[in-house]
């Protein structure tokens, strides 16, 4: 229980339901109420839109004049900075589990695939939004190429960046896996991607906030479900801080 | 009759809870990027039109600086207000609360039964509580009830990715993402402010009474007691 503090009256005021606020927050039924309140709020973007409706795309006039880098920003490993030096040249990404033709593909197949080219605008769930140039492989390119089998619910995207100590990771449904705009970029505006942004693989869920678009990518897994990833809820700001799974609110 | 419907008794109760919520777990959310911006993006704090305070923890919910846990309040309590401001402007249009008490005259807005209404309030006056709102009145729930609250839901629904697709040309009447986080920020603000004045006139006239009718409905036969 956080400490309040009795500064002024309207402190005290506005602390009694916020404290009880807290301690309901913790408890079953408020959660089990949060993760339906958030269901609805994806079922109903879903009964609104198009399954496929594309997100808004923009002119490269209206591009902001950077991309923040936000999360990992940097990746101080030998390995990272070995596979920098020779330009990513022998960067895999791998895509595999519920397929049936596994791949590993280089960064040359990445971008001897045909590509989509979008301009479109990065939302962080803090607040701030910016907008690029964003170019690679569709998701749904790729996973025809592996075969997805029919029992795969959840795409996973493993990443060669680790944060409080645990590896970064995200998943998304196959709505989002097979929309038109989820692409695994390589270019940002024009040039390879940066290291802040990613490099040299990003994912782009373009409808959903920015900690859903998975940087570093090493590994694009289908599965059933990722109750048995890390702690089981799909994503690595899910199991350390228990952000919303669905991430379009 | 009834000072004060039923209907109108419960969401005004509902209302106000999900209202609290929302604007406690929103002063977190707001401390999770504190610059607003206009236009489409705006990431770099040397290009907002304005540096938010950083709220204090006992002005939040929770009462510490948790951004998933602000946003679960948030949005799970945004659908008890939407969806009650929905069922209100319905009830009122059909059972004609809207154009008895809420809708006014273009007489109601000249100077002079404006001024009469605040002078009817001015201390020491004895003030008819049990006549139909006045011209006052009428203007600033009519703002509430119209604008602001409204506001908050259309400038809500349009900061989410997921609901902008399926209505890309709300963002664009708000003049684009970041202008919508910056108006649904204002309006929030503007609701305060008419939350603090609200709590005065009650407080100012027979709080008790006032809060009770609020409650058990009242009568609108009430003779003077002021």
């Amino acid at each position: 229980m956080p400490e309040i503090k009795r500064r002024a009256l309207l402190a005290g005021l506005a602390a009694l339901p916020a404290a009880a606020c807290t301690e309901l927050a913790e408890t079953g039924p408020a959660g089990d109420l949060f993760d339906a309140a958030e269901n609805w709020h994806r079922t109903a973007h879903r009964a609104l839109a198009n399954r496929q409706a594309l997100a808004p795309e923009y002119t490269p006039e209206e591009r902001s004049p950077d991309i923040r880098g936000n999360g990992t920003r940097t990746i101080e490993t030998p390995e990272y900075r070995a596979a920098q030096a020779e330009g990513f040249a022998n960067w895999r990404l791998s895509v595999s589990g519920l397929v049936q033709n596994p791949l590993s593909l280089t960064m040359a197949d990445m971008r001897a695939l045909p590509q989509r080219t979008q301009i479109t605008r990065h939302d962080c769930v803090e607040g701030w939004s910016a907008i690029a140039e964003w170019s690679g492989p569709q998701l749904s390119d790729l996973l025809d190429m592996a075969k997805v089998s029919e029992e795969a619910n959840f795409i996973v995207f493993r990443c060669a960046d680790v944060l409080y100590d645990r590896d970064y990771y995200e998943s998304v449904d196959m709505v989002d896996a097979y929309h038109p705009q989820t692409i695994i970029a390589h270019e940002l505006n024009g040039a390879p991607l940066p290291e802040k942004n990613g490099a040299p693989l990003r994912v782009r869920i373009e409808r959903q906030l920015g900690y859903k678009h998975a940087k570093y990518l090493t590994a694009i897994e289908a599965v059933a479900s990722f109750e048995d990833i890390y702690a089981g809820k799909g994503g690595f700001w899910e199991d350390v801080g228990d952000y919303q799974w669905y991430a379009g609110i | 009759m009834k000072r004060h419907s039923l209907i109108t008794r419960i969401w005004h109760w509902i209302n106000a809870a999900a209202l609290i919520v929302l604007f406690m777990s929103g002063l977190n959310i707001s401390n999770a990027h504190r610059f607003l911006y206009w236009g489409n993006y705006g990431f770099d704090p040397a290009d907002a039109w304005l540096s938010v305070m950083r709220f204090p923890a006992w002005a939040t919910i929770p009462q510490r600086y948790d951004l998933a846990e602000a946003r679960d309040w948030h949005n799970t309590s945004a659908w008890v207000f939407a969806v009650g401001l929905l069922i209100m402007w319905i009830a009122s249009l059909i059972t004609k609360h809207f154009w008895r008490d809420i809708a006014t005259s273009p007489r109601d807005w000249s100077p002079v039964s404006l001024i009469k209404a605040i002078k009817e309030h001015l201390p020491g006056r004895s003030t008819p509580h049990d006549r139909p709102y006045n011209p006052v009145q009428r203007i600033a729930y009519g703002a509430v009830l119209g604008i602001f609250l409204p506001m908050m839901v259309f400038s809500g629904l349009a900061i989410s990715p997921g609901f902008e697709v399926s209505a890309p040309w709300l963002v664009d009447i708000l003049g684009g993402r970041q202008s919508a986080r910056s108006l649904h920020f204002i309006f929030a603000w503007a609701l305060f402010a008419f939350f603090v004045v609200h709590l005065a006139m009650v407080l100012a006239s027979k709080p008790l009474t006032q809060i009770a009718r609020m409650i058990t409905g009242g009568s609108r036969e009430e003779s003077h007691d002021a």
